[in-house]
């Protein structure tokens, strides 16, 4: 009996300990980061830090209270028009510091989270999901009809280097914001992740789950959807106040149906099972937003593509590809992948090139004026006038896909191998047992 | 009088295509149960192909042909992608339907570019239909009018007098029966998601040329339609035709019709200035604010009656 409770003591304390390096690595991360960055490196983990909290935010809704909405960036961008009006007083005089600015939009968010969560959260599904919408497209039309507030199609604008300074900082250097939204993006991150370590937080993953159970336990599902819809539009308002610092502009697109939208995309790709998914999948966008957009125009198709690809194959998102194989990872087994991810890693490779080519090149062609023929395209010119190139990326794509064809079953085998499924049910991952549950309903 | 009876025909008008939209939306999700994001998505694509087919053989064989592969493209949709993600659950099929409609509208502006196409419709029905108090009425939107009449009355008989009809119904309401009955439901439910976008497809035939064809065609219309199918009640078919025909009214007049709510103050003796707090509600025109007037009645609909008007079930 003592031994038992010595023991569970000890585990408790050691996963306490692994938990405190973990945040520990996160925050030396976040310092150290900035140092390995251009300006432009600064501006885009900027934006990474921003688009992190407001999609770990989204995914308080949908992955952790099972409520899938369609307009979240209303009060991400409620929250950003707020704290521009703050700036402006701060300008004329108000004696805050512009680093507390989130604090700002994140209770405008919560207010207006608060209003709404008070109907909309009634139901869940698709009612709520409509809801969200519907709410999406007032805000955003408000957000051109009601000038004296949102500033019309022209937006609000301020300035973040006005007013008493914060320790000697002006937030007038890219580091200095870039400090300022880590700063925010850890702190952010740290709230979240204990309150989905609270009975509210437990209570929501169970409203997601089993409803009428939770009903029979003698918890009202309403409310405790409505506690974390208020909690998750405070951080949505708290992203905004940060979105404002560094544009130090908010306009409709910041509360518009495309906005909310990006987030979901953000949440669902990094994976909506997993407390680290939405940053992952934060960082993924981001970068396609930023770097791959200065390189193709397309980038907005194969957001998509990725996106609807990753809800038909990998439903649990790119975090839920990476914790797969923790189980193979505790098997010492990981080894045993790498030669056949690489028989099929190839060949999938292989045949993104080919289809990225051949559409980078149909987009040319299109575009290109009469006798424009060479274009650049990984690093070679391309004569678009001639069959070599077309036939080139088509034989690409159709052996790549031959090749992924006769891997699969290889790959298949070494999996099981390296999981060691003979020994028992593979392990669930959240986002399955979610899946399984709704598929079961 | 002149707007009154011009909003009226116009308002039936477009009340009509947004049941061509809402029809086929509203059978999918009852039977399916899943609300298809992507179904405005079909008629844009309807809209292009159309485009694109009225450019080589012109607009008469277009409009039989273009709804045919919409319906096709559908039921491939259906097939490989939404049965795939229904195992999943709802909300992955609702996020499905979502990236699909994203997806589209990138596909479509790879395919045909960002600009606005110079669809037109058929050289017989540019001219006036009739002239009344100095206004002309095309002769076009009589044309889209007798279309949709006709594709709705289709609609009720082949589900009320049909066979195929009597089993769609059946299978929208216990679609494990059905099964048990020895038909193949997958296969119902792959022609249903075939046709319902081909109606969709349909729509984008006939209105493409009036509303223009751009790529946010599909998402502009899309969320309207949604308000439309929630508005009537989920799964209601009469209820989709009652809200179509109160959107598109409403719609109308609201264009047609110019004032503010600053007017209506005048009218009780309260007087309101530029100088009143929230100023910019009271004088925003009833025409600025006519495209949130549908959100405006949906969050209403869901916050005091969620089945909607004719509604019997919730999801």
């Amino acid at each position: 009996m003592s031994k038992l409770t010595e023991l569970r003591r000890a585990q408790q304390a050691d996963r306490r300990r692994r938990q405190l390096m973990l945040w520990v690595a996160f925050a030396v991360t976040l310092v150290l980061l900035p140092f390995a960055a251009t300006n432009f490196g600064l501006t885009i983990l900027t934006q990474i830090c921003i688009a992190s909290v407001f999609a770990l935010a989204y995914n308080m809704l949908l992955g952790q209270g099972g409520m899938l909405s369609f307009g979240h960036a209303v009060y991400f961008g409620l929250g950003g028009y707020l704290v521009m009006h703050v700036m402006k007083f701060v300008g004329d005089g108000l004696p805050v510091p512009m680093v507390f600015m989130p604090v700002f939009g994140g209770i405008f968010g919560l207010i207006m989270g608060i209003i709404v969560g008070s109907f909309s959260t009634r139901r869940s599904g698709t009612v709520f999901a409509m809801i969200s919408l519907g709410i999406a497209e007032l805000v955003a039309g408000c957000a051109l009809i009601i000038v004296s507030f949102f500033g019309g199609e022209e937006g609000v604008s301020a300035d973040r280097t006005k007013g008493i300074s914060f320790f000697g900082y002006h937030l007038a250097q890219q580091i200095e914001v870039y400090f300022f939204a880590a700063f925010w993006f850890f702190v952010a991150t740290f709230m979240m992740y204990r309150f989905s370590r609270t009975p509210a937080g437990r209570m929501a993953n169970a409203v997601r789950d089993n409803p009428e159970r939770v009903e029979f336990v003698g918890y009202s599902q309403r409310r405790v959807r409505f506690v974390s819809f208020a909690a998750s539009a405070f951080f949505a308002g708290l992203a905004g106040g940060m979105f404002a610092i560094q544009y130090e502009i908010v306009t409709e697109a910041a509360v518009n149906a495309v906005a909310s939208g990006q987030v979901l995309l953000q949440a669902y790709i990094g994976g909506i099972g997993f407390f680290v998914g939405p940053i992952v999948g934060a960082i993924a966008l981001t970068l396609l937003s930023t770097v791959v957009s200065g390189a193709t125009e397309l980038w907005l198709l194969y957001a998509g593509l990725i996106f609807v690809g990753t809800v038909l194959f990998v439903p649990q998102g790119l975090t839920g590809l990476i914790m797969m194989h923790a189980r193979a990872w505790r098997n010492g087994r990981l080894g045993s992948l790498i030669v056949p991810y690489l028989l099929s890693g190839i060949p999938l490779i292989a045949t993104l090139i080919g289809i990225i080519g051949l559409l980078e090149m149909t987009a040319f062609v299109e575009k290109a004026g009469v006798g424009d023929t060479v274009m650049r395209l990984y690093y070679t010119e391309l004569d678009t006038s001639s069959w070599a190139p077309w036939l080139g990326f088509a034989a690409l794509t159709i052996a790549g896909l031959l090749m992924l064809r006769f891997a699969r079953p290889g790959l298949k085998a070494a999996w099981e191998r390296a999981n060691g499924t003979v020994s028992a049910p593979s392990e669930a991952t959240p986002t399955s047992s979610i899946v399984r549950e709704q598929a079961a309903e | 009088m002149e707007t009154v009876v011009f909003s009226l025909l116009n308002g039936l008008v477009y009340g009509l295509l947004l049941f061509l939209l809402a029809s086929g939306l509203t059978v999918i999700f009852s039977m399916m149960g899943v609300l298809n994001f992507a179904h405005a998505s079909f008629y844009m694509l309807g809209a292009y192909f159309a485009y694109s087919i009225s450019l080589k053989i012109g607009y008469w064989p277009a409009l039989f042909i273009a709804p045919v592969i919409v319906g096709i493209v559908g039921a491939v949709v259906e097939r490989y992608g939404l049965r795939h993600v229904h195992k999943f659950g709802h909300v992955p099929e609702l996020i499905f339907t979502f990236g699909l409609a994203f997806l589209l509208e990138e596909i479509v502006q790879f395919v045909w570019g960002r600009d606005q196409k110079p669809y037109r419709g058929p050289e017989e029905l540019s001219g006036p239909l009739f002239e009344l108090f100095g206004s002309s009425f095309p002769a076009y939107k009589m044309f889209m009018l007798l279309i949709s009449v006709a594709i709705f009355i289709a609609l009720l008989v082949v589900l009320n007098r049909t066979r195929i009809g009597l089993i769609i119904q059946a299978a929208i309401n216990q679609p494990q029966v059905v099964a048990m009955l020895g038909h193949n439901v997958p296969l119902i439910f792959m022609m249903t998601f075939g046709v319902g976008t081909a109606l969709a497809g349909v729509a984008g035939v006939i209105a493409g040329p009036v509303l223009g064809t751009y790529p946010a065609m599909g998402i502009e219309l899309g969320s309207i339609v949604f308000v439309v199918v929630v508005l009537g009640g989920l799964g209601s078919l009469i209820g989709a035709f009652a809200a179509s025909l109160i959107i598109g009214f409403v719609q109308t007049f609201a264009i047609a019709v110019n004032g503010t709510l600053a007017d209506v103050f005048a009218k009780f003796g309260i007087i309101v200035t530029r100088d009143t707090v929230l100023h910019d509600i009271w004088f925003a025109t009833l025409p600025q604010v006519a495209p949130l007037l549908p959100y405006l009645m949906l969050i209403l609909v869901l916050i005091f009656r969620p089945l909607g008007l004719f509604g019997t079930r919730e999801t």
